[in-house]
């Protein structure tokens, strides 16, 4: 079977600067990818072309076979995507929020209201279900973007900072629910965090000025005597420097 | 259909901000004052809603750009841009339910001025067909300007700007037929005063004033939308991730 999500060749200029330049990979079921790299790097251009906000200037992105920009309906149906700052509608409340993104993807009635108690249960939101969003912390705000992202139970995840802006507590209840979720989905997660790679990734994708620079496992980058922190550095610095 | 679930988010969002309320007392109040004092209601000694109905457009060149200036503008400046068009409903669906919630409201607006209607019926005998076609001819000229001001919020994140542009190109159709321009324009270039009369949206609203509803002005209003809304869709596809 075809991977879960397909990375081709993509680029994306903006004018004469190139944000992702001809980067390929693929994500299997089972997989969580933690995707690395400086600020400016291009992950979030990959995420944004990956979740068809982005239209890429050149190269392929499917997810679970259906191209992002021929099909981008049937491809959004499987994905479950965290933007970059997880926004949401701050005058809305936590429940009228995820009600409207579940009837958007089609659940009505009892279904509706049964996926969005789900999804508000595996993100911790039950106690704020009807405050507007806007009265909420910062990492109240961030969960109730992935309890968006997780409303479908979609095969294909794509998170974009997690656990940015979460307190150490909260950061670990999202790597515990990545990790659960992990076996049945194709996962991606972009993070500053590197420990958080070695927590919960398999496989670890460093990339800068828009090309990928390394694509194995944690252990494996880590091997010969160095920590994730060191192969980042030499990677991402070597190529600014050059 | 997505369009529709978008739309109720929409105008929940109208009521759960002051932007409805301020929006309805102001537009009731001018509509009345002016009906009333410029518009000489009583003194014309006539059983219609003339004076309302000279007044209503005008009103809405101002009151519906600042409905619409946010619609897009106020989309991008949170982010939730990208959030909408990264979930699984093609971006025509996005556009016509922001477009159906802000008419649905400008028909709330229009529904409350009923205390006029019941007045005229009090004091004398009026046509309510001609009061009815009247009615017809202000929603179709909100749905003109609603579209106009979609596709300039569409344009920009900036919600000033959004507001003004879509003032300007209203206030061109708005024109257009008025005397000053036709006339200017018939001395120099006749060609462009037919097409000018034939472009104004208050030249096809006064035959609705006037109790007839031709099915060439709907169909004008109905091309005039669905050329801004086709405009709008086209700007957010080229532009959504500016």
């Amino acid at each position: 079977m075809a991977a879960l999500i397909e990375i081709e060749r993509l680029s994306k200029r903006f004018g004469a600067f190139t944000a992702v330049d001809d980067v390929s990979f693929t994500v299997d079921r089972g997989e969580v990818v933690g995707f690395l790299g400086p600020n400016g790097a291009g992950k979030s251009t990959t995420m944004k072309m990956l979740a068809g906000f982005v239209t890429p200037s050149a190269g392929t992105a499917r997810i679970c076979g259906k191209d992002v920009v021929e099909d981008p309906v049937a491809a959004k149906r499987s994905l479950g995507y965290l933007p970059e700052g997880a926004p949401t509608y701050p005058e809305m409340t936590v429940t009228a929020f995820l009600g409207f993104v579940a009837r958007i993807r089609g659940y009505r009635g009892a279904e509706a209201a049964d996926r969005v108690a789900h999804a508000m249960g595996l993100t911790q939101l039950e106690g704020v279900r009807l405050q507007p969003i806007e009265t909420l912390s910062k990492g109240f705000k961030r969960r109730v973007g992935l309890a968006q992202a997780l409303l479908h139970d979609p095969p294909v995840l794509v998170l974009d900072e997690p656990t940015d802006g979460l307190d150490p507590n909260q950061k670990h209840e999202v790597r515990e629910l990545i990790r659960r979720m992990a076996p049945e989905k194709a996962i991606v997660i972009s993070t500053h965090i590197l420990e958080e790679v070695g927590a919960v990734c398999t496989r670890a994708i460093i990339i800068a000025r828009g090309r990928v620079l390394a694509d194995s496992t944690p252990a494996a980058l880590e091997a010969p005597g160095r920590t994730l922190e060191q192969v980042f550095r030499d990677l991402t610095m070597a190529r600014e420097a050059a | 259909m997505a369009a529709l679930t978008v739309a109720r988010r929409e105008l929940a969002g109208y009521f759960a901000t002051p932007v409805a309320y301020v929006f309805i007392v102001i537009f009731l109040m001018m509509a009345g004052a002016l009906t009333f004092t410029i518009g000489g209601f009583f003194q014309r000694g006539q059983a219609d809603l003339g004076p309302f109905f000279t007044f209503v457009p005008w009103l809405f060149l101002f009151l519906v750009p600042a409905l619409t200036m946010r619609l897009w503008a106020e989309e991008r400046r949170l982010g939730t841009i990208e959030l909408l068009l990264t979930l699984p409903l093609p971006q025509w669906q996005a556009v016509v339910g922001k477009f159906l919630a802000a008419w649905a409201f400008c028909a709330i607006a229009l529904a409350l001025t009923f205390p006029l209607v019941l007045t005229v019926n009090f004091l004398g005998k009026p046509d309510n067909g001609v009061i009815l076609a009247g009615y017809a001819g202000c929603l179709l000229v909100a749905g003109a300007y609603l579209s106009v001001g979609a596709a300039m919020s569409a344009m920009t994140k900036n919600q000033v700007i959004a507001f003004v542009l879509a003032v300007a190109v209203c206030f061109v159709f708005a024109a257009a037929g008025s005397p000053v321009v036709t006339e200017f324009l018939s001395k120099r270039i006749p060609m462009l005063a037919e097409v000018a009369r034939g472009l104004s949206v208050t030249e096809r609203f006064n035959n609705f004033t006037r109790g007839v509803i031709a099915l060439r002005d709907v169909v004008f209003f109905a091309s005039f939308m669905g050329f801004f809304l086709f405009a709008n869709a086209v700007v957010i596809d080229h532009r959504k991730a500016d």
